[in-house]
């Protein structure tokens, strides 16, 4: 997994609360046996007009957010369904960071197992970056999850928190099944003694 | 001893490493796979040279992308056979126990889990799909995990986990005629929102929940996901034992396995970080009207005004919702006609759903503005209806009688709503284009389904109980 430490990127909004994995990726492209090539169905029916033209009225279409890294958006992002596609299809579409006042448990998981970072900010904080973001075109954060910092440069200085095994994992870039494989020993007793 | 609730009496015995400031490492007894969440975690597995740790305690089925037409026929879309077919390869390799389309056991995760005897009380049991809490009803704690942790459970048996929280939800009183699990259920999303009980193991307890049927309690914990907790669980009984008994993965040694289940409840001084009550008297038959399956109202009432919701969000979310719905604020839901019918799903596709709504058919037609299917849950579901003769009522009332799969719950295979179909839906998720793109979901108990196939728009079904 690629490690995530520190990014600058274009700020993109999404304004929406409870946006769930059926709209992130549709099912019609789950069908897919790979893990990659899921950036172009992201948000597919909010994006596109009839699956190729871009929608005018989806704001991240607007000029003034291509190239985003960052995806700025509402409360319980990611609810509904387990698919790690959902993760996968904004990791492939340029997104390494998204903010939100809360999210869906499987989502939030789902994205540090691929090296993307979600943050949790208070209700207020995200609605400032709204206002900020929509103010000033080409808007940037750059996110440090050393210091657990987000900063523009417009002033704007917010503190965010990781939990600290998950923040480890997303700065080394570690592998799970890797760690876990160092408690063989432990898993091994486990099922000695489950046997008994 | 300090007093334990169900959760933290299964957790805490499936803990193999623990240690400040981490994740708890818990063994997992039970992994069900399907052919969507499962084919990148088989291939990482195999690029990285590693095997399936406990292939006898993983069980495969193929249910999201199967047809409910012929099984005798060639899947038509060559991605979803290319799917099926992956998973075929990735069982045989690694050792997988596959329940194949062919299969008399085939059918959705979730409903063949229990009745296969693979889902036990006490056990930890997890699938790369959100509805495993499904599996709770029994007792167990089951959750669902995304293709990373798919992987990670096939080589490791094991989960990195934090430990949730836990929410204790009571229903107390008579549950009025008309009123089904599924009403109970969307009740709660309703009051607690999508996100309600995020963090959070849910226990269903109070006399409504135990008086509820396995089957029943299934419904209840398979939309736990859908209030946003990580699994829902209902303390086993005797009617937990019952449906056990003779399955064919249950335990051989039964009546000590029993003896140590009757352990697992919930100690009466054990200490929730959440309660709620619900007063079950005061329960009606619900509708979902937006595009959440916590925008859920009574079929006795009318399509809120998105202006009376106090927080900007919801309020936008709602006017958003309305609109992709086609509904105008201040409709009577029982207004609202409908087109499509679909009797199905991990929700409500289990024997006793379909007895339910054939015996509100009975003798009935469907209305000829509807199109109305039933997909039984699986493939011994579907033996039974019709040894018991349900497909006959259903067919004679002008119905689909259809193969087991998820079919239009989520539409990955050919069933789907066309653009402004709107459907009465035993499934679990009203989400914008969950049952096809443009498709208009409301969500509703299997009899209210029924009455809305007969009727072509919404009853109150309460309004039959004379009949």
């Amino acid at each position: 997994m690629e490690p995530f430490q520190k990014l600058k990127g274009i700020v993109t909004l999404l304004d929406l609360p409870n946006v769930d994995t059926d709209q992130i990726i549709p099912k019609q492209f789950l069908k897919r046996i790979e893990r990659t090539g899921f950036g172009q169905y992201l948000f597919y029916d909010w994006r596109l007009l009839d699956g190729h033209d871009l929608n005018p009225d989806f704001e991240m279409n607007q000029q003034r957010y291509r190239g985003a890294r960052i995806l700025v958006t509402r409360a319980n992002f990611g609810c509904g369904s387990s698919r790690e596609h959902a993760p996968w299809s904004l990791e492939d579409y340029g997104f390494r960071c998204i903010i939100a006042p809360s999210f869906a448990d499987i989502f939030y998981n789902n994205c540090f197992k691929n090296g993307m970072l979600p943050v949790r900010l208070q209700e207020g904080q995200v609605e400032e970056i709204f206002q900020r973001v929509r103010r000033s075109p080409g808007y940037e954060l750059a996110v440090d999850l050393v210091d657990q910092t987000l900063k523009s440069d417009d002033g704007l200085v917010l503190r965010f928190q990781v939990d600290g095994f998950r923040r480890h994992c997303l700065l080394n870039g570690l592998d799970d099944i890797g760690l876990t494989l160092q408690y063989e020993e432990k898993i091994s007793e486990f099922e000695r003694r489950a046997a008994r | 001893m300090k007093p334990k609730t169900m959760f933290e009496k299964i957790w805490e015995s499936h803990v193999v490493h623990e240690e400040p400031g981490k994740p708890s490492l818990i063994y997992i007894d039970r992994h069900l796979v399907h052919e969507v969440t499962s084919p990148q975690a088989f291939e990482s597995l195999r690029l990285s040279g590693r095997k399936v740790r406990r292939p006898e305690l993983t069980f495969a089925t193929m249910d999201h992308n199967v047809p409910t037409t012929l099984r005798s026929l060639p899947i038509a879309d060559p991605i979803s056979a290319q799917q099926i077919e992956t998973l075929r390869t990735n069982c045989r390799e690694f050792g997988v126990t596959l329940f194949d389309l062919d299969s008399p056991e085939q059918g959705i995760v979730h409903v063949i889990g229990p009745e296969l005897g693979v889902t036990l009380p006490g056990v930890t049991l997890v699938c790369g799909d959100s509805h495993t809490s499904t599996h709770g009803a029994f007792g167990a704690l089951a959750f669902g995990i995304g293709t990373s942790e798919v992987e990670h459970v096939l080589a490791t048996q094991c989960l990195l986990q934090e430990r949730p929280k836990t929410f204790l939800i009571e229903v107390r009183g008579q549950r009025p005629y008309g009123v089904g699990a599924k009403d109970i259920i969307l009740s709660i999303i309703g009051q607690i929102g999508t996100g309600g009980g995020s963090g959070s193991v849910i226990e269903y307890a109070g006399d409504t929940i135990r008086a509820l049927s396995v089957e029943e309690r299934m419904t209840v914990c398979n939309m736990s996901i859908e209030g946003g907790a990580r699994a829902g669980m209902i303390a086993p009984d005797e009617k937990t034992f019952a449906y056990l008994r003779g399955l064919k993965y249950a335990p051989k040694d039964f009546d000590a396995v029993v003896a140590r289940w009757k352990n697992l409840p919930s100690d009466l001084e054990a200490v929730f970080d959440r309660k709620l009550e619900i007063n079950a008297a005061t329960l009606t038959p619900q509708v979902t009207w937006g595009t959440n399956p916590g925008q859920v109202v009574a079929v006795d009432s009318r399509v809120p005004n998105p202006a009376d919701f106090a927080d900007p969000n919801e309020r936008k979310s709602a006017e958003r919702a309305l609109e992709y719905m086609g509904l105008k604020a201040g409709t009577r839901i029982s207004d609202v006609s409908v087109e499509r019918v679909f009797i199905g799903s991990c929700t409500n596709a289990r024997i006793e759903d379909l007895r339910g709504a054939a015996q509100f058919v009975r003798g009935k037609k469907v209305s000829s503005k509807v199109h109305a299917m039933v997909v039984p849950g699986s493939q011994p579901v579907k033996k039974k209806a019709e040894e018991e003769g349900l497909d006959r009522i259903f067919k004679e009332a002008g119905f689909d009688w259809r193969e087991s799969g998820c079919s239009m719950c989520l539409g990955m295979n050919p069933d789907i709503l066309k653009p402004g179909e709107r459907c009465a839906s035993t499934s679990n998720r009203n989400f914008e284009g969950r049952q096809g793109k443009g498709g208009r979901t409301h969500l509703v108990s299997p009899i209210m389904a029924a009455a809305a196939a007969i009727e072509g728009r919404f009853v109150d079904v309460r309004q039959y109980r004379s009949n």
